[in-house]
Parts: structure tokens; C-alpha cells; sequence
């Protein structure tokens, strides 16, 4: 029974790292209604530049991850400019393959910069395991957890309250009448980007603080579209609770499944559950219904 | 005088040998494929058979993604579920080679069918997704399914024979690959001209009008899913019987990504594209090997640069031709063509 437990708190904690990086999806989704499968090299490259900036540079870390996030907005907004404005209005596949393009481009920047070998990242969090009582957490899973959930409840806030928020979730809803009330659309696509680049390279550098890093790293951004489906492309509430479903589904896989075809089956579960989830409720938990049927 | 070509019946407008200089070339064109093994060495004739490869497995993808516009990023899955079966009849059962690559392709149409249901309720992104988890479900199977497929240390596929006559070297493969190669492009040709082909384009253009006009959605879509998975289990059944070896690491996501990449580059919805995309990509890494061994010649130490080089590049091409010529080679080929059509007076 204890070990239920502690695998059930594990896939909890890692349900809010995925719940921070499907954000980054739904965010620059819910916008722009551009699925980025760069996401996972954007994660790898944020978690990079903190790691350069923690090594090289050698600044203090609340140093690093605020030039980190500074260098996300430069990406998103270079991202948008460059790549996706000339694809506005072009079919799906097109919009698909220009973000999967872009992440051969990025992790191959990488390799080339940062060579293909695996680090370990700087110790930023107190190495004590967390102890919650009836479980113990890696400290970092736990820290990891504590930066998803601040970081989701920042954005949540931001799109909540502020005026920028009110403007992103205006555009979401109707471009043409967003417009229409003076509304800069473009700005907030630019914004969506920056937004969504900022969510992945906090993953990454938490990500990369819990398992190392390597060029590689990205591909969990996968797994994590999983989460986005389960909870709905445009919901944020959605994703994180998705991101705490699927990860503790996730970890009961790998208890309980692994031991039966010999491994491995942890990390194919969530395209199982993605696949799923299509058959059943393709708009997921709480995404908008727009499947048309014919 | 009349100046250009002109198209009096439908009939006319429809024909694959559009006029007797196309025809002329055609000719030429096939008469230096079956000259070309006899000029080219061992390494051209491999690159040779893995062009031939990525042209069967591109057109099956243009098929559906470029004709019915059913995005799949499942391609290589197909292949892979291909060239097992193939792979395990012919070690298994003892199947001869030439039986061995139509059941294949039927098997890999069977797998194509089960991913295609969700295409029926799903779409656009949607689609996309679940393509995208049966690539990793499959990848799974190849991978933990040791009793049927080895797992990681693969299948290792005899020489095939044919008529007694065992296949040993590129040359005698390059007749086999010629064979499939010209069968693929002649059914795909034939194929969206039919009934059948017009039907794929209108579920693409507008699915709701397509129904509406009469065309059985449940009945076309999963008809595509088969044919195209169909020709990506010849092709990965052939790949795999030309390289003796198949083990899941052959069948990467990656993969995937490249056939699309073949028929981006190559030219969505056009069978010529497939040729072209697939032409180009696959000799673009070997073209870059090239450089990299004059650069180890020249500059010793550099060449290592090249192996993410060649990553780089494959992704720059992607995002450059969707955004700068989206409707790829086969539309450069098309202006070509027009520009010395009517040359030098074009006006």
C-alpha cells in the first residue's frame, strides 16, 4: 500500500511539470490555433541557456532564470515574426510541419553548440527529499512542483485580470471583433508566443534539474500533448488537471504494467490514453466542442 | 496558326501522356533507368534502390495526405508493420519473396484501416495526434513484442530468391525496386484519375460537400488509410529484404517526419512530386556525406560538424519550402515547363 502511495504522489508531482509545459501548448493554441511541436526544443533550450548562464556565466540563479525567460520572449517573438506570420490562413499540415521543422532546426542548433553529451544540472534546490508524512518526494520533483504550480497560477492571473490577459482571451474567442475593439492581434500572437516559449523553458530548467539535460530532453513535449488532448486544446484548467491525471497514470503503468512486458510501457501510456480519449471525447474534458460530423 | 496545346475533351485533358513529346521523354527517361545499372557503381546503385524506396513510400503518403488530406505522421509505422510481416513470413513460414511483399502491403493496409477509424470522428490536429500515438504505440510493439519480433536485436532476412535465382548484390535489387517502383507510379497515376481519386480530392477540398455530393466519407477515407499504408508496407518490405536486417530502430519517429518532408518538398497532391521530394531528400544527407569527406580531406577535424548539419539543413528545407514554395518542386517543374512551352515568344 505504501508504495500506491508514493507512486501515486510521484505521478502527482510530475503531473504538475506536465500540467506547466501543456499550458505552453494551450497558451500559444488557445491564440494563434497553432499547435507548436517545437515545444519540447524550446523546454531544451531554455534548460541549456539556464545551464550556461548557471556554469559558464556564472550568475546566481534567480539571475539565470530571469535572462532565461527573457531569452524565451526573444524566441517566441522571433518564432512568430519569421516562421508562422507567413503561414497565417495555410492549411493545418502546413502549420504542423513548419513547428516540427523547427525543432530539427533548434535541436540541431543545439547539438551543434552544446554537443550531443548528457549533463547534470548545478544543485538549485536543497538536495533534502521533501517528506510529506505518508510520502517522500524527491526534492526535485517536489521544488519542480512548487515552480508548476506558481508559474500556472501566474498565468492564470495574468489571463484572469490583467488587460493583456483580457486582450489574449479576446482574440482566443473572435479575432474579427477582437479587432474590431482596437485590439492588436498581432501583438498578441507575438505575446501568446512569448507566453507559451516562457512556460516550456520553466519546464525545462525544472525537467533538467530533476533528470539532466541532453539535446534529447525535448522529447517529452510528446508526451505531453497526451495532457492537452485529455484536457480539452484550449482549456488551462483543463491542462493541469489532465497533467496530474496523466501523470499519475503514467507512474501506475510503470508499477504495475512494466513488471508484465518487460519495461518501457511508462512511457508509451499516454498514447495509449491519447488514443483513447480521440475514440471517445476528442475535445477532451473541457475543450470546446467544435468536431463537426458528417 | 495555333500556338500551344489544346484540350478539346475531357478525355484529352485526363490522359497521363499528355502529348507525344511528353511521351518522347518518358521513353528516354525509361531507357536510361534500364541502361543505368550497367554504368553505375555499388554506391549508386544503393542510393539508386533507396530513392527507389522513399518514391514507393512517398507516393502512398502523398496518397493521403497530399489527395484525401488526411494528415499522417504514422507513416513510418506503416513501414515497419511491412516490412515485419514480411520479415517474419519469409523466416517463419517460409514464404517466397515475390509472395512475401503483397502480404505486406496487405497486412501494413490491415494496420492502416485500425488508424484510420479515429480519422472518421477526428480531424485536422486531431488526426494528426492520434497518427502521432499509433507511431509510438506501434514503435512499442516492434520493439516489446520479442516472441514475434526479436525486440532491439531484429530479424535478420536471407537473400531473396526469384525463379531459383538468389539476389545478392545492389545490381540485381535494382531490377526488383525498378518493378515495384514503376507499378507504384502507374496505379497512383491511374488511381486519381478514377472515380476513387476524384473522390479523395473532394473529401480534401470539403468534406461536408463531399458527402453531400454523394461520396461515402467512412468508405473513401478508410480506403485511402488502406491504399496508403498499403504502399508503405511494399516499401518497407523491400527496404528492409534490401538491407537483411530489420530491427525497430529502422522505424523512428524521424521517419515519419521525412516522408512528409519528402512530399512537402516534393509537392502536396501531385504523384510527380512524390518522385521529386523523394529524389531530394534522400540524396541531400548523401550529398552532404560527400562534403563532409572532402571537408575530412581538406580540414581535418571539421567534418564532425556535419552530423547535426545534416539535421539542420532537413529542417531548414521544411520550413523554407512551406514558406516560400509551398506547393513545392513539382510547381517549379510546372513553371519551368511553361516558361520554354511557348519560348521564346511567350506572349
Amino acid at each position: 500500500m505504501d508504495i500506491l502511495i508514493q507512486v501515486i504522489v510521484t505521478g502527482l508531482a510530475t503531473g504538475g511539470l506536465y500540467g506547466l509545459i501543456a499550458l505552453g501548448f494551450v497558451l500559444i493554441y488557445k491564440a494563434t490555433s497553432v499547435l507548436n511541436l517545437a515545444m519540447g526544443d524550446f523546454m531544451t533550450l531554455g534548460a541549456f541557456v539556464c545551464f550556461t548562464m548557471l556554469t559558464q556565466v556564472k550568475v546566481p540563479f534567480y539571475l539565470a532564470l530571469l535572462l532565461t525567460l527573457v531569452s524565451a520572449i526573444v524566441l517566441g517573438i522571433a518564432v512568430e515574426r519569421i516562421i508562422l506570420r507567413p503561414l497565417i490562413g495555410e492549411p493545418v499540415i502546413s502549420v504542423i510541419m513548419v513547428t516540427i521543422g523547427l525543432g530539427i532546426i533548434l535541436k540541431g542548433g543545439m547539438y551543434i553548440i552544446w554537443t550531443p553529451i548528457f549533463r547534470s544540472f548545478p544543485q538549485i534546490f536543497p538536495p533534502k527529499p521533501f517528506n510529506l508524512g505518508f510520502a517522500i518526494v524527491p526534492s526535485g520533483l517536489w521544488w519542480g512542483f512548487v515552480f508548476a504550480i506558481i508559474g500556472t497560477i501566474a498565468f492564470l492571473l495574468i489571463f484572469k485580470f490583467s488587460r493583456t490577459g483580457v486582450a489574449m482571451r479576446a482574440v482566443a474567442s473572435d479575432q474579427q471583433a477582437a479587432l474590431s475593439m482596437g485590439i492588436s492581434v498581432r501583438w498578441v500572437f507575438a505575446l501568446a508566443w512569448c507566453f507559451g516559449a516562457m512556460a516550456a523553458v520553466i519546464g525545462g530548467i525544472v525537467i533538467g534539474n530533476i533528470s539532466g539535460i541532453s539535446v534529447y530532453m525535448g522529447d517529452i513535449g510528446l508526451k505531453v500533448l497526451a495532457v492537452i488532448i485529455l484536457g480539452g486544446l484550449d482549456s488551462i484548467g483543463g491542462a493541469i488537471l489532465a497533467g496530474f491525471i496523466i501523470g499519475v497514470l503514467e507512474n501506475l503503468t510503470g508499477l504495475y504494467i512494466d513488471p508484465l512486458v518487460g519495461g518501457g510501457a511508462k512511457d508509451v501510456a499516454p498514447f495509449f490514453i491519447l488514443v483513447l480519449i480521440l475514440m471517445i471525447r476528442p475535445y477532451g474534458l473541457f475543450g470546446k466542442e467544435l468536431i463537426e460530423r458528417v | 496558326m495555333r500556338c500551344g496545346d489544346f484540350k478539346e475533351t475531357y478525355i484529352q485533358d485526363e490522359a497521363i501522356f499528355q502529348s507525344l513529346f511528353v511521351k518522347f521523354w518518358l521513353c528516354l527517361l525509361f531507357l536510361f533507368l534500364l541502361a543505368f545499372p550497367f554504368m553505375a557503381n555499388a554506391y549508386l546503385l544503393y542510393v539508386a534502390n533507396m530513392i527507389g524506396f522513399a518514391i514507393i513510400g512517398a507516393i502512398g503518403l502523398n496518397l493521403l495526405t497530399g489527395f484525401t488530406g488526411q494528415i499522417s505522421l504514422g507513416h513510418a509505422a506503416f513501414l515497419g508493420v511491412g516490412a515485419y510481416t514480411s520479415a517474419i513470413l519469409v523466416t517463419r513460414l517460409g514464404f517466397p519473396f515475390w509472395l512475401s511483399v503483397p502480404c505486406a502491403g496487405l497486412v501494413a493496409a490491415l494496420a492502416g484501416l485500425i488508424i484510420g477509424i479515429p480519422s472518421l470522428r477526428v480531424k485536422g490536429l486531431y488526426l494528426c495526434i492520434a497518427t502521432l500515438a499509433a507511431q509510438f504505440i506501434f514503435e512499442f510493439i516492434f520493439t516489446r513484442w520479442e516472441s514475434m519480433t526479436k525486440g532491439i536485436t531484429g530479424i535478420h532476412i536471407p537473400p531473396p530468391t526469384i525463379a531459383g535465382y538468389a539476389i545478392k548484390t545492389e545490381k540485381d535489387f535494382y531490377w526488383i525496386t525498378l518493378f515495384f517502383v514503376a507499378l507504384a507510379v502507374g496505379y497512383a497515376r491511374n488511381l486519381i484519375r478514377s472515380r476513387t481519386g476524384r473522390a479523395f480530392i473532394a473529401i480534401r477540398d470539403r468534406d461536408l460537400s463531399a458527402e453531400i455530393i454523394g461520396i461515402n466519407l467512412f468508405r473513401y477515407k478508410l480506403s485511402s488509410f488502406a491504399i496508403s499504408s498499403f504502399y508503405a508496407g511494399m516499401a518497407g518490405a523491400l527496404w528492409m529484404t534490401f538491407l537483411k536486417v530489420v530491427t525497430p530502430d529502422h522505424f523512428p519517429f524521424l521517419l515519419s517526419i521525412q516522408y512528409l518532408a519528402m512530399i512537402i518538398v516534393g509537392g502536396l497532391g501531385s504523384v510527380l512530386g512524390s518522385i521529386f521530394g523523394a529524389v531530394f531528400i534522400t540524396l541531400t544527407p548523401e550529398i552532404l556525406n560527400y562534403l563532409s569527406e572532402i571537408v575530412k580531406a581538406s580540414a581535418p577535424g571539421y567534418e564532425e560538424i556535419f552530423v547535426p548539419m545534416k539535421e539542420v539543413i532537413f529542417g531548414v528545407l521544411i520550413v523554407l519550402f512551406l514558406i516560400f514554395e509551398p506547393r513545392g518542386l513539382a510547381e517549379i517543374w510546372n513553371r519551368i515547363k511553361a516558361f520554354f512551352r511557348l519560348w521564346p515568344f511567350s506572349y
